[in-house]
């Protein structure tokens, strides 16, 4: 489909407007909605549809700038809000922090993650409240609390204990359909309530 | 007028890195023309290279031997002080990248895997998986994110400006609100990667245009060994996506049309595992000499994976897996997939010290668009990545001496004198009459890939250059559909042509005059190294009459003798 795209940019019409970079669906650039599903570009095979006609749509829960380029200010916002980051208290080691195999393997699903905003595209929650986290930024923090050298403190928990967090879901599981990298952002959601319960009943959540 | 201490182009590996050392302490903002996790770095699969001796087979690996792999494998054209920096830091960055949460594969005992990789006496490429890029430029982007750094996303560097031997900033096109702005600052760096798409079969990605290295030649920056263009052994056949070395480093077999395992031939010892520029050559042999296969989009040869079996694949290259599945419609665990040489890594680019420092004050490039040069003729698979790294961080730090002990007084007259020649510019491509870009791009590709490609002749190298001059001419009108500077993409690739058509004559002029055969430059007609006159880099400048004016410049020897090279 990309190809299409770029195609028709090139021959056709030099002012149609859609991002694209890597073109081998690791970048997450070229996520829009083709013939009714939200997929990238790249990834996606025209032949697949046996059709002559394919419908093009921008990304769902987004302003549009221009053709099928978004703004997508709003994702990266939530990305940051929920600390994005390895946060630890312990001094470093001199060598690597060890983490078994084991450990590392329960964080995968969620490292594999290219911010594509395919999902967030697909929630119906984000399409009726905007202050809804939204699957991938939940998605982003469980992979850290699921990180065996995360150290952050237990209060994070609080932040997303409410309607604009874990409870907002609606457990559907359209971020599950979109996602072309086979992440589960609903499993993060459930991950997360649990967590909140656990800290409730014995007061820590690892 | 917008002014920052520090302005780094490139928001990939090691513009980000540039940017986490310099951020406490000065005012840094980083310009990307995509959002800095769409940048290249994010494709990286198969790992970093580091003497952590973590690997059963690898325990008295040390960042001595690392060096010499290096310099083995960079056919002496290395700067030995230079990639002992390298090594040495090596470690530190990993295990740094580590503290920062990045989520490398693990061996039992909890220490980072490693993986052997091509070129490398011992297995030390750290990974994960076989999206260790991926990893990486996230944990860097979560770093700049812990630190507030500021990003202008979607911002597009189109000229530097060098006045009185001094940088004064850059002028900016906003892509998104369409304005184009001068940027004020005491200090430039340059972070913007390899230029892939000049050629025509590439692994890169579609933005890699290497417009950086084009805009600091234009502004008068040397540029060094551009001859030098390392072809991937396996990149899949119609798209050119890479399948990464790690496939062969997991064990991966190269096959022939005849069932054989044909590096047999080329390389007894190291078999599939030989640096990157002896397996392309072999492969191009192989198909040239007619035991490839045929297929509409290409003439190949088969990369065999399935003797590793369905879990290894999956636990170890499921990326690739994946790419196999979505993008050609095999499953590498049944069948074999499809491979040819392709573009994939620039050795070259902008002349710089083992400080990052260029001949311009307030200039500074790290990462592939730079030249240190630690990779010498070829790069070995593993050494990028570590090379963003280590003189992302290296470039911070000689940035910091530079500014604690000077008094940077940039100014705003050139700035604004550049930004007037800028629009003229825009103003006359708009109203232009000639071709559209992809035209012009699609001959200048082809022209590299069949002329400047694996395998080079003086004839076919003049011919290259011929060809570069008329693609000049037609550049001049030309022509964009709409005269908005909104959104307009089309505007964009026709400016970025320009830069890479200057590109393309570095690289095939140094190739022209270079009469031997050294790493990644192969001559048909010079098919041996020659030391005693061409053990020295190339350095092309703009000349007066806008053409590149060579000269050269010594490599730094410090103790590793040039050999032979034998794998
Ligand atoms: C498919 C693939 C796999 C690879 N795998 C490995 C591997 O396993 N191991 C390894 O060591 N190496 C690998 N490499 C090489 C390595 O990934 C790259 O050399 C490295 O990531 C380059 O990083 P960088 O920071 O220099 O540039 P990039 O990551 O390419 O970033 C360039 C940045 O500059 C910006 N930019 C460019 N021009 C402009 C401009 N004019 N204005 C504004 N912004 C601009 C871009 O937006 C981008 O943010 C691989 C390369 C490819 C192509």
């Amino acid at each position: 489909m990309l190809f299409v795209l770029l195609r028709i940019r090139d021959e056709i019409d030099g002012t149609l407007s859609f991002r694209s970079s890597c073109r081998s669906a690791v970048c997450g650039s070229c996520v829009m909605v083709i013939n009714g599903k939200i997929d990238l570009a790249c990834r996606t095979q025209v032949a697949s549809f046996g059709t002559n006609t394919i419908i093009l749509e921008p990304l769902p829960n987004f302003e549009i700038i221009k053709d099928l380029v978004v703004d997508m200010t709003p994702f990266w916002n939530m990305y940051e809000k929920i600390r994005p980051y390895l946060i630890r208290k312990s001094p470093a080691p001199e060598k690597e922090i060890k983490q078994s195999e084991e450990e590392r393997r329960r964080i995968d699903q969620f490292v594999n993650c290219i911010l594509c905003a395919c999902c967030y595209g697909a929630c119906p929650v984000l399409a009726r409240n905007p202050d809804y986290l939204g699957p991938a930024a939940m998605a982003k923090l469980e992979r850290f609390i699921l990180d065996s050298r995360d150290e952050r403190p237990h209060s994070v928990l609080d932040e997303i204990n409410n309607e604009n967090g874990v409870w907002g879901c609606d457990t559907v599981f359209r971020c599950i359909d979109a996602c072309p990298k086979d992440v589960r952002p609903t499993d993060s959601i459930v991950g997360l309530r649990k967590a909140i319960l656990k800290k409730k009943l014995f007061g820590k959540y690892k | 007028m917008l002014s920052h201490d520090i302005v780094i182009v490139g928001g990939g590996l090691a513009g980000l890195r540039a940017a986490v050392g310099l951020c406490e302490k000065y005012d840094v903002a980083i310009l990307s023309k995509v959002h800095p996790i769409r940048s290249h770095s994010i494709a990286a699969q198969g790992g970093i290279n580091a003497s952590l001796a973590n690997h059963p087979e690898g325990k008295d690996d040390s960042w001595e031997k690392h060096t010499f792999d290096t310099i083995k494998g960079s056919d002496y054209l290395a700067d030995q002080h230079a990639v002992e920096i390298m090594c040495r830091q090596a470690p530190i960055i990993v295990y740094e990248m580590e503290h920062w949460g990045c989520p490398f594969s693990r061996f039992e005992d909890g220490s980072i895997a490693q993986r052997p990789f091509g070129g490398a006496g011992y297995p030390r490429t750290c990974y994960s998986a076989d999206i260790t890029g991926h990893v990486l430029l996230n944990t860097l982007y979560e770093r700049a994110v812990s630190k507030g750094v500021k990003v202008y996303s979607e911002w597009y560097a189109i000229a530097l400006v060098i006045d009185n031997g001094q940088c004064h900033g850059i002028i900016a096109f906003d892509l998104i609100n369409g304005k184009i702005f001068p940027i004020k600052s005491k200090v430039t760096v340059f972070a913007t990667g390899g230029y892939g798409r000049v050629y025509q079969y590439s692994t890169n990605a579609l933005i890699n245009t290497g417009s950086g290295i084009g805009i600091a030649y234009k502004a008068g920056v040397p540029i060094k060994d551009m001859e030098f263009v390392q072809f991937h052994p396996t990149g899949l056949i119609g798209t050119n996506i890479l399948i990464t070395e790690a496939c062969r480093g997991e064990g991966g077999y190269l096959i022939n049309n005849k069932n054989e395992r044909f590096m047999e031939k080329y390389a007894p010892k190291a078999m599939e595992l030989a640096p990157r520029d002896i397996v392309s050559r072999s492969i191009q042999t192989e198909i040239e000499e007619g035991r490839g296969f045929d297929h509409p989009l290409g003439k190949y040869i088969k990369l065999d994976l399935r003797h590793l079996g369905a879990q290894k694949i999956m636990e170890k290259l499921p990326g690739i897996r994946k790419i196999c599945i979505d993008f050609i419609g095999i499953d590498p665990i049944y069948e074999l997939i499809p491979i040819m040489p392709c573009q994939h890594y620039s050795m070259g680019g902008i002349d710089t010290n083992e400080k990052t420092e260029t001949e311009i004050k307030g200039f500074y490039a790290a990462g592939e668009c730079a030249c240190v040069s630690v990779h010498g003729a070829n790069r070995l698979g593993g050494n990028s990545l570590l090379d963003t790294i280590v003189f992302g961080k290296l470039s911070a730090i000689a940035i910091d001496e530079y500014l604690s002990g000077n008094n940077v007084n940039p100014e705003e007259r050139p700035l604004n004198a550049k930004l007037n020649d800028v629009e003229t510019n825009i103003k006359k491509i708009a109203n232009n009459t000639g071709e559209r870009p992809f035209s012009i791009l699609s001959d200048l590709s082809k022209n590299m890939s069949a002329n400047v490609g694996i395998f080079r002749k003086k004839d076919e190298l003049a011919l290259a250059l011929e060809k570069i001059m008329e693609i000049k001419e037609r550049y001049k009108n030309v022509h964009v559909s709409s005269t908005s500077l909104h959104m307009n993409y089309e505007l964009l690739n026709a400016i970025e042509l320009g830069y890479m058509i200057e590109v393309a004559h570095t690289i095939a002029i140094g190739a022209y005059l270079r009469e031997e055969s050294r790493g990644a430059h192969f001559r048909r007609d010079f098919s041996i190294r020659n030391d005693e006159n061409w053990l020295k880099h190339t350095i092309a400048r703009l000349g007066a009459d806008g053409t590149p004016e060579i000269s050269f410049k010594e490599v730094v020897i410090t103790r590793y003798q040039p050999m032979e090279r034998k794998y």
